[in-house]
């Protein structure tokens, strides 16, 4: 590993491998390195680097008025964060737990997501929302929730979800400069698994709204984002041995949704099925399913299947396997799909 | 209960520059912030009271006749409005609710624009990059933004230079039953905490829609901030000196770093909430009526008279800006159309977003549908 010192803080350079939480520490840091208007704002993201270490060591670099422990309030940090935006900062703010954005989801659907349509384009606000999400951690209630598409439903906000260490390292980049609203929703269950980063990479050319093909294959498309798409992988290979090809979507993007990518593949599969934590009930996979009818509908071989979440509060850990989409249940689905 | 401290005849600790008679109030602790206060600034306070007052009344109408969807009055507020906002230097920002047009006039906004949104043809209006904010609907939101902003003022350097050219101030306008709001008491934490170069200006009009006063705090508003660590005043809202001299300390104290600062001017929303709304239900004629006698032009109209600085002259000259504007704002109102129907796909991101780029291609072919062979509809 080299250490530069470009600027106030080291970055790291080179390819590495390391954990989700380390990538996009690398990112953040890379983040406040180039640009002075970079800030980030959260609960206990300071001296303690965040409950999950996301931001370890960064306030140590770059200081109390680049890495800010707000006072604890949601709404505050977010609304704040839009001032600070119409100041030209570009505030990256962190919720500790998917489960309390909600004081924070007024100013997030009302203001941050409508100001730029309101203003005919004259204001933007690049803010980026970090969500630690997403359950089998074993945790306490509201710390497990995946509430991705309140969001993804509002007009304005970008939403996404990386499921590696790489594509997190330059998904929070390509966040941060975005000039849209992003809403980064952290697989907290991938935080701890490895993957190689090349810390020199240049900016994804897929940017923040395109879904990649992760394994390719000609039976089933299973699309998946954020901490399914492991799932899904395992899934392919399990079905592997039993004959079956899966080709993995990742899609990266929830909005926007990139239809584009889904249906060239179940044009190739004719089956499909959608993989995610979140309630099935009006979920992304409910939306993967209409447009994938209306695109691919002759190519169809199958209805489209949707694995997630029931309809219920997230349940209590010690069953929370029996609420997320297991592997048995992509592979249930892959089956049912098959046998259509 | 015998005393209730909100309510409208209350005037604990009121700062007060001119009585309701016109007549000038000495206050050892707020004359020197009107000190600088020439006639000519107080005649143009008062010209802009009057076109501001014009506004409102002719909006109204405008509204009875079916050109505008709604309308919200800032009568009686006038005095509050345009002396905080004369206080204020050009670099500084101003994040309004949606009854500010006094404010807004002052700020250099043309106030027919601000009835672009109350026709249905803008949510905006103006260019909000000129030190002018837009609305905000959502009561209580933008006090938070402010305060984000005033943060931002601070990370720039820009408080505590000396140099009056620089040093900024944010102010913030809201009302009475905004204050009961999470975001505005979220917004006072930040401030202190940051110590934050904002002013937060509370204009308690008595009312919000139906509510009193009395249904968002037991103590006067003012009082809250203290808590938060928020040195506060009160301040007579229908008096303009007043109001200018408060609001010029509180803006002095932010410029200077010395962090924020709680006005509570107390005043009264003579007109009903909205053209939608009916105060015959929840008020009183008689409070109307006293009220009424506490009209911030007609006071500053009897000091000006009563120290000789009101010619007939200039008054004929400010009824007839007040005519002209009348007459602009009704043309301009009549002539403000819907943006072109397409737009309604513009601007939702900043940068391109396929979902939305796709359904306006869907939408422009169904529009297309319509066309016959020759292109006509
Ligand atoms: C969050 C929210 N809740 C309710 C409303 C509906 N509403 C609009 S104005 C208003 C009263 C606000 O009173 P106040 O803050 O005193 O301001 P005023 O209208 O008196 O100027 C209400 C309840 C709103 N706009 N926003
Ligand atoms: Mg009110």
């Amino acid at each position: 590993m080299t250490m530069t010192s470009e600027r106030t803080a080291p970055v790291a350079t080179g390819v590495q491998r390391l954990p989700m939480a380390k990538a996009i520490n690398a990112g953040l840091r890379r983040a406040l390195a180039e640009d002075d208007h970079v800030m980030l704002m959260g609960e206990d993201i300071g001296r303690l680097g965040g409950v999950f270490r996301v931001t370890d060591g960064l306030h140590a670099d770059f200081g109390d008025t680049r890495v800010v422990d707000t006072p604890l309030a949601e709404s505050g940090i977010v609304g704040t964060a839009i001032g600070l935006a119409l100041r030209g900062y570009r505030p990256v703010c962190e919720i500790q737990f998917d489960g309390f954005i909600f004081p924070a989801f007024d100013q997030i659907t009302t203001q941050l997501a409508k100001m730029h349509y309101r203003s005919r384009g004259r204001l933007t606000l690049p803010v980026v929302i970090r969500v630690p999400f997403g359950g089998a951690i074993g945790a306490i209630e509201h710390h497990s929730e995946s509430p991705e598409v309140l969001f993804a439903h509002t007009a304005g906000l970008r939403v996404v979800s990386p499921s590696t260490p790489a594509e997190a390292y330059t998904m929070i980049r390509q966040a941060i400069a975005s000039p849209d609203p992003v809403l980064f929703f952290e697989p907290k269950s991938r935080y701890w698994e490895k993957g190689e980063v090349d810390l020199d990479a240049p900016a994804d050319p897929l940017g923040l709204d395109k879904a990649r093909v992760v394994r390719p294959g000609t039976d089933v498309t299973v699309v998946a984002y954020g901490p399914t798409v492991a799932t899904a992988l395992k899934a392919a290979d399990a079905a592997a041995a039993e004959g079956t090809s899966i080709e993995v979507v990742d899609l990266r993007a929830i909005s926007p949704l990139d239809v584009a990518t889904v249906a060239e593949s179940v044009r190739r599969t004719g089956r499909c099925v959608v993989v995610h934590e979140a309630p099935v009930l009006y979920g992304v996979g409910a939306e993967v399913a209409a447009r994938v009818t209306e695109e691919c509908f002759y190519s169809l071989e199958a209805p489209v299947l949707r694995v997630g979440g029931f309809h219920m509060p997230y349940p209590v850990a010690k069953l929370e396997h029996e609420y997320l989409p297991s592997l048995d249940r992509v592979l249930d689905a892959v089956d049912r799909t098959m046998g259509f | 209960m015998s005393h209730d401290p909100t309510g409208p005849l209350s005037d604990i600790g009121l700062v007060q520059l001119l009585a309701p008679t016109g007549e000038r109030v000495h206050d050892e602790r707020f004359d020197t912030y009107a000190a600088d206060l020439t006639s000519d600034d107080l005649r143009t306070m008062y010209r802009d009271m009057v076109l501001v007052r014009r506004f409102d009344r002719e909006a109204t109408a405008l509204q009875r006749q079916g050109e505008l969807a709604l309308f919200a009055q800032c009568e009686g507020q006038e005095g509050a409005q345009i002396g905080s906002a004369h206080a204020l230097a050009a670099q500084d920002q101003v994040f309004p609710s949606y009854r500010e047009h006094g404010v807004a006039h002052v700020r250099g906004i043309d106030l027919p624009d601000v009835l672009r949104l109350f026709r249905g043809v803008d949510q905006g209006g103006w260019d909000p990059t000129h030190g002018f904010h837009l609305y905000t609907l959502v009561i209580g939101s933008h006090v938070l933004h402010a305060t984000g902003y005033a943060m931002g003022v601070q990370r720039d350097g820009l408080v505590g230079t000396g140099d009056p050219a620089k040093d900024t101030t944010t102010i913030v306008y809201f009302g009475d039953g905004s204050t009961a709001q999470g975001d505005v008491n979220e917004a006072m934490v930040f401030a202190a905490v940051n110590h934050a170069p904002v002013v937060f200006f509370c204009q308690n009009n008595q009312w919000a829609i139906s509510e009193p006063t009395s249904r968002q705090a037991v103590r006067p508003i003012a009082d809250r901030a203290p808590g938060f660590g928020i040195p506060s005043v009160r301040v007579d809202g229908n008096d303009p000196v007043a109001c200018y001299a408060v609001t010029r300390w509180a803006a002095q104290r932010a410029r200077d770093g010395q962090g924020p600062t709680f006005v509570e001017a107390l005043t009264y929303r003579m007109g009903a909430h909205t053209t939608s709304d009916d105060p015959t239900r929840y008020r009183t004629s008689e409070e109307e009526e006293t009220w009424r006698r506490r009209d911030p032009i007609d006071r500053l109209r009897a000091h000006l008279v009563a120290s000789g600085e009101l010619s007939p002259a200039f008054e004929a000259e400010v009824a007839q800006a007040a005519d002209e504007l009348g007459e602009r704002i009704r043309t301009q109102v009549r002539a403000m159309q819907a943006p072109a129907k397409a737009e309604i796909f513009e601007h939702v991101y900043a940068t391109a977003h396929s979902v939305v780029d796709g359904e306006r291609a869907w939408y422009t072919e169904y529009e297309r549908s319509f066309l016959d062979a020759e292109g006509q509809r």
